[in-house]
């Protein structure tokens, strides 16, 4: 095992909950405070990070991922010495530079070449060593034009590449970064990537903290999930982002479940054939016999006049009922539906939408040329798609059961809600199975990008 | 001592190069650019004087060339009082650099006390324009020896209380306001207008009042300082304060420690704060 270049022993940090205002009540504690902790009763404190252990080895790469308010910025800052732990331990072997705000030191009024030298000088360096760099500098910024203007009529792309210019080439042996990819245009991102690279290649430690799990995934030789400011897992980047997905999108099945059980109240209250329009809780959902004068402008709602009923909604995963699916995965709707009287004539149709109100997909039995026969008492309606070709997004169904010629027996209108995750991050609306083949003569660096996109 | 002394070497080219950011950025986009360093001190005097002169015909305003008399005194105050307003906000002025940068914290309000010198020692040629003009006094060779020592106790006075008050004021902010106000008060109880003097002979107040106000004057640090640039620039002879000024020298020295410790002491604390 190679030496530590960041090692954290049982590193903890409290934070007040309420109000600077509380800090000191009187000058004297001000100065006779022996540590903040002692200082504090348990409801008071807020621990953004607690008892973290971490050891990152000289020459790797360690990506820090987890939610947000889950002490990832906190955790930087402790090893960039900005804050100092309340408890624990931080040992660091070498130079660190932090990207935690880039440009953090520059003056508005003054010349991006003036604070080219002032934010390096504030980094350690002396004028010399940055008069050395400066060239690369502003050429990696590409800002040769601009260099001699004020940095406030700089753009706000210009300053981060500013920034990120001068504390990267300060050639530090740690470097640590906080969500900086996601400044600055493709074109850049994938220069300070490239500069990355070149540092992990020259034996640099980097710490990453970042939202973009394919970067960690791609990039990083170790990963570290922080949650509630505890480690809960840390280890093979790829073992780690797939434990962190997993937990998000059951917190996500939560949400949509909670919005759910919202909606299932909505029509409860609402049985259709009740008289008149009838105004359900805060979100408005409102029951009407007649549809709204433009139907596909209408907000969610249900509305229909009986005697079909749509009584209950759920949609399943192969792993039963869910709201969260991957790209590709088998989807089932499934429609209770009754009827107290014979009918005869009745078509059941299906669409989604997605968040911008795209209706991606729509059917119902009588275009599919199913034509009615009868129906009496409790039945199910299934609507099987076998694999959900969509990106990755939100999305919301309609459900409704209606006469040939179009009246409405009950139509449910986006009441329900769910979410389609990807590992790629494609756009537009539908996904189709692809392929992409190359002549031996066309080679591409990374194999496991093009594995993943052959789906 | 020694090791803040030590801290604050390794930190030279920081300090002297935010200092030289302070100087461009201040004038930057005006008009008149540098030249506001010696027109603000001479504006200020030509209000001061025109008041005390022609609105308020002062006793004290009689002496020969009082406007140069108070000029001596103004330059010096504008300096500390400068100094110690933007050293109260200079952590919080600059939060972006105490949270997201590993920053010592120490050069702000340091850097804030000698950009104002360095203003003051802009402004300096036009004081000894107007000495060697109206020939008000030659200054003799010890009192030219004096003049830097006046100027370093005035220094590492200004450095004592600009850390102090950085560090405190980022805990009460209160401090901003109570400060300019507290400064206006200073300002008119140090001979800087008048001469001492007045005070100790007349007195601008009677009987024990009077003497209480002599008292008071003579713990105002910046009396002594008022006095020396006074006697050294202004009045003819030699320099006779120089034993007050010494002892304010020897009480700067220690509260410069005593501020520095202070300031180590509630340094982990700014960045949760500012």
């Amino acid at each position: 095992m190679s030496a530590a270049a960041i090692e954290l022993q049982n590193v903890s940090k409290f934070y007040r909950r309420y109000a600077y205002r509380r800090r000191f009540s009187t000058l004297k504690s001000a100065l006779l405070k022996s540590t903040l902790a002692s200082e504090l009763n348990p409801d008071e404190a807020f621990n953004a990070v607690d008892a973290v252990s971490l050891r990152v080895a000289a020459g790797s790469t360690c990506g820090v991922i987890g939610r947000n308010g889950s002490g990832k910025s906190t955790l930087l800052k402790l090893i960039a010495g900005i804050t100092k732990p309340s408890s624990g331990e931080v040992l660091i072997a070498g130079r660190v530079s932090a990207l935690i705000e880039l440009g953090a030191g520059f003056h508005p009024e003054i010349s991006g070449r003036e604070n080219v030298f002032i934010n390096g000088v504030m980094l350690g360096f002396s004028r010399r060593e940055i008069e050395l760099r400066f060239d690369e500098i502003v050429e990696f910024a590409e800002l040769e034009e601009f260099i001699d203007a004020p940095v406030k009529t700089y753009s706000s792309g210009m300053y981060m590449r500013l920034g990120f210019a001068v504390a990267v080439h300060v050639n530090p042996d740690i470097l640590l970064v906080d969500e900086v990819l996601a400044v600055g245009d493709e074109e850049f991102s994938f220069k300070c990537l490239d500069k990355f690279a070149e540092f992990k290649r020259r034996g640099k430690t980097i710490l990453l903290v970042t939202h973009s799990l394919g970067i960690v995934e791609r990039f990083c030789d170790e990963a570290v999930w922080l949650d509630a400011g505890h480690v809960r897992t840390k280890g093979d980047p790829r073992r780690v982002v797939h434990a962190y997905t997993t937990d998000v999108e059951k917190t996500e099945e939560r949400v949509l479940a909670a919005g759910d059980r919202k909606v299932q109240r909505v029509i409860e209250a609402t049985r259709v054939g009740d008289e008149g329009p009838t105004r359900v809780g805060a979100d408005q959902t409102v029951l009407t016999e007649r549809p709204p004068d433009d139907m596909f402008r209408a907000a969610q709602g249900r509305w229909g006049s009986g005697p079909v009923a749509i009584d209950q909604v759920t949609l399943e995963g192969d792993n039963g009922v869910g709201r969260v699916f991957q790209t590709g995965d088998r989807m089932t709707i499934r429609l209770e539906v009754s009827t107290p009287e014979m009918v005869r004539d009745f078509v059941f149709g299906v669409s989604i939408f997605n968040a911008e109100g795209v209706c991606c997909y729509g059917t119902n039995t009588d275009i599919e040329e199913l034509h009615s026969n009868e129906m009496l008492g409790q039945g199910e309606v299934v609507f099987t798609i076998a694999s959900l070709d969509l990106v990755e997004g939100t999305y919301k169904i309609d459900v409704a059961a209606h006469t040939r010629g179009g009246m409405q027996y009950d139509y449910h209108r986006l009441l329900y809600t769910f979410r389609v995750k990807s590992q790629t991050k494609d756009t537009g609306i539908y996904r189709p199975r692809h392929l992409w083949t190359f002549t031996p003569n066309i080679r591409f660096k990374d194999t496991r990008k093009t594995e993943d996109s052959s789906v | 001592m020694l090791t803040n002394l030590r801290t604050l070497f390794r930190h030279r080219t920081l300090i002297q190069t935010l200092v030289v950011r302070e100087l461009k950025a201040r004038y930057r986009g005006s008009v008149l650019g540098f030249f506001w360093s010696f027109a603000n001190p001479l504006l200020l005097l030509l209000v001061y004087t025109f008041v005390f002169s022609v609105i308020l015909p002062a006793r004290f305003a009689d002496i020969d060339n009082y406007a140069l008399f108070l000029f001596c005194g103004l330059l010096p105050w504008t300096w500390f009082s400068s100094a110690l307003t933007e050293s109260a906000n200079s952590i919080l002025n600059n939060g972006n650099l105490i949270k997201k940068v590993l920053f010592p914290a120490e050069v702000l309000p340091i850097v804030a006390v000698l950009s104002n010198m360095i203003h003051f020692f802009l402004a300096l040629p036009i004081l000894v324009i107007g000495l060697v003009f109206f020939a008000a006094s030659v200054p003799s060779v010890s009192e030219v020896f004096w003049f830097p020592v006046v100027i370093a106790v005035q220094l590492l006075l200004s450095l004592g209380l600009g850390l102090v008050l950085a560090a405190l004021t980022v805990h009460f902010r209160d401090i901003k306001d109570l400060l300019a106000n507290l400064l206006t008060l200073w300002f008119f109880a140090t001979p800087i207008l008048y001469p001492m003097a007045m005070v100790a002979e007349r007195g601008p107040m009677v009987g024990n009042l009077g003497r209480v106000g002599k008292v008071v004057m003579d713990l105002n640090p910046f009396t002594h300082l008022a006095i020396s640039y006074q006697e050294i620039l202004f009045y003819d002879g030699p320099f006779g304060h120089w034993r007050w000024l010494l002892a304010l020298g020897l009480a700067s020295v220690v509260l410069f420690v005593v501020a520095y410790a202070f300031f180590d002491r509630l340094r982990d604390s700014f960045v949760e704060e500012v």
